[in-house]
């Protein structure tokens, strides 16, 4: 029964009297998980940026992720769960957005003459996201996996070692940069193919949400920039001690 | 007009990208024509001067002149638009014209749209769908206006072709329907003469070559020398089609 059913689809009749439904699954599913990337990466740089408050602001959080202030032990088990499931929804994420990039020589040079001669915003934009888009499957792999790994090398200092004495910070400079321009755009065109808070006047609502995008890259650049000299310096001054963890003042350390 | 007015005007230089397919010696070149500007020039007023005074062979599509027809569908400055809306004065002195691209060059700026647009329309069955018999003799169903107005908004649409020149996917990929094909599905959607339901519409652009390949890139809706709600239909479309999927 099953060989006939794929010897069906092997011929391609599969589709000839009633369409597949996977089209319109993979359609949602690649904006649901664009969308979660997104949002997640929202709340990271929240997380992240935590440093420029001070290092017991950003100790207090990751201790908060590790469940210390629930179960009054560190699980660094759990950011790696967290990361599994982001790692997971990227890789999804990937293999949908695949679908749309320029597939050969052909459709690339025919989109990039277009482009240029279009000079159309919403257009070059896109390009901007297959560029980022493919920086990111390495990129992102790389900082997944590494986090995925080693769950307990976050803190303070780890984090700073990291990015310094690890020589991570070339990467998490284009990462940033990828990150922000991909998710800026995907989220604002987001908003326009699915016709979210279009209102009574969809032109001017656009104008607005490009607005509203770019401001929010920037102002996501300049934290994630911010954050990462803060590492930077940290770094640099904690290089001759790497692998000590930090320990706020007056506080006994937290039972591992 | 005076003499000190028409000194005042304008020397344009109009580029036109000249290249006659049926010809195994023609190679696409840029060829520039000098014109002086004339008070409300458009671009149909331009070019038939130009054929007129300055070279008998090129070639052109303009019926109604007035955005009716969509036959003068170029690309104006790099962007499509139609010639025959557009005054010269909104450009710069300097001005490119080059034909659609997607669609059959006949030669020069002409391009046969209307072979495309019946493929589009054939596979898509623009066409009210109903098994009820009509009766020409009896009155029309009576319909309220708002419904009229809501699918007379999108029958507008002139086929001019500048929405499938203006997106990107179409470009890459020489089967999608673009914007004018989504246009279409979204207007018989909410006619209620036509008794097709979304599961049929699903059949018809329920795939990438469909309302799936659109990207959002909307030049569609940047272009559109109607300015129809490309942007909205296409989302409409696209939840209604998702919501299919899901079933």
């Amino acid at each position: 029964m099953s060989k006939s059913i794929d010897l069906v689809a092997g011929a391609g009749l599969r589709d000839k009297t009633r369409k597949s439904r996977l089209p319109a699954r993979l359609d949602f599913l690649q904006s649901a998980s664009g969308l979660f990337l997104a949002l997640f990466m929202w709340a990271h740089m929240i997380f992240v940026s935590s440093i420029l408050l001070g290092k017991d602001a950003m100790y207090t959080i990751t201790k908060m992720f590790e469940g210390y202030y629930v179960f009054g032990k560190s699980y660094p088990g759990l950011v790696s769960c967290v990361v599994a499931v982001v790692f997971f929804v990227f890789i999804v994420h990937a293999g949908l957005a695949l679908r749309k990039f320029p597939i050969n020589y052909r459709q690339y040079k025919l989109f990039r003459g277009h482009m240029k001669m279009m000079q159309h915003e919403d257009t070059s934009l896109w390009f901007v996201q297959v560029y980022t888009g493919f920086a990111m499957f390495f990129l992102g792999s790389v900082h997944l996996y590494i986090m995925l790994t080693h769950p307990d090398k976050i803190g303070p200092y780890a984090s700073a070692d990291r990015v310094w004495s690890d020589l991570m910070w070339p990467l998490y400079i284009l990462l940033l940069l990828a990150v922000e321009f991909h998710g800026g755009v995907g989220l604002y065109r987001l908003a326009v193919k699915w016709g979210w808070l279009e209102g009574k006047n969809p032109n001017e609502t656009r104008k607005k949400l490009k607005k509203a995008k770019w401001g929010i890259t920037i102002v996501l650049l300049t934290l994630g920039f911010l954050s990462l000299a803060a590492y930077i310096k940290i770094g640099i001054a904690h290089s001759d001690q790497v692998g000590e963890r930090y320990t706020p003042a007056g506080v006994e350390q937290p039972h591992q | 007009m005076s003499e000190a007015g028409a000194t005042q005007h304008r020397q344009l230089k109009i580029s036109i990208l000249r290249y006659n397919p049926q010809d195994p010696n023609s190679e696409p070149h840029m060829q520039t024509f000098p014109l002086e500007e004339a008070d409300g020039m458009t671009l149909f007023i331009a070019l038939n001067e130009i054929r007129e005074k300055q070279d008998a062979s090129l070639q052109f599509d303009f019926v109604c002149r007035a955005g009716i027809c969509g036959s003068c569908g170029m690309l104006i400055n790099g962007r499509p638009g139609l010639a025959c809306r557009t005054l010269t004065m909104h450009l710069g002195e300097e001005i490119t014209l080059a034909p659609l691209p997607v669609f059959e060059l006949i030669g020069d700026l002409s391009v046969n749209t209307g072979k495309w647009m019946r493929a589009m329309s054939e596979r898509l069955e623009t066409w009210i769908h109903t098994n009820e018999a009509v009766d020409l003799r009896k009155m029309e169903e009576r319909m309220e206006p708002q419904l009229a107005e809501e699918i007379y908004e999108l029958d507008r649409c002139i086929e001019c072709g500048c929405c499938v020149a203006a997106c990107g996917t179409a470009r890459m990929r020489e089967d999608f329907v673009g914007a004018v094909g989504i246009n279409k599905i979204a207007r018989f959607k909410i006619d209620p003469r036509d008794k097709r339901t979304d599961e049929d519409f699903y059949e018809l652009v329920g795939d990438d070559d469909g309302v799936f390949g659109c990207m959002s890139l909307l030049g569609c809706h940047d272009v559109c020398p109607k300015e129809l709600p490309l942007q909205t239909q296409i989302a409409f479309v696209r939840r209604k089609m998702v919501r299919m999927g899901m079933k």
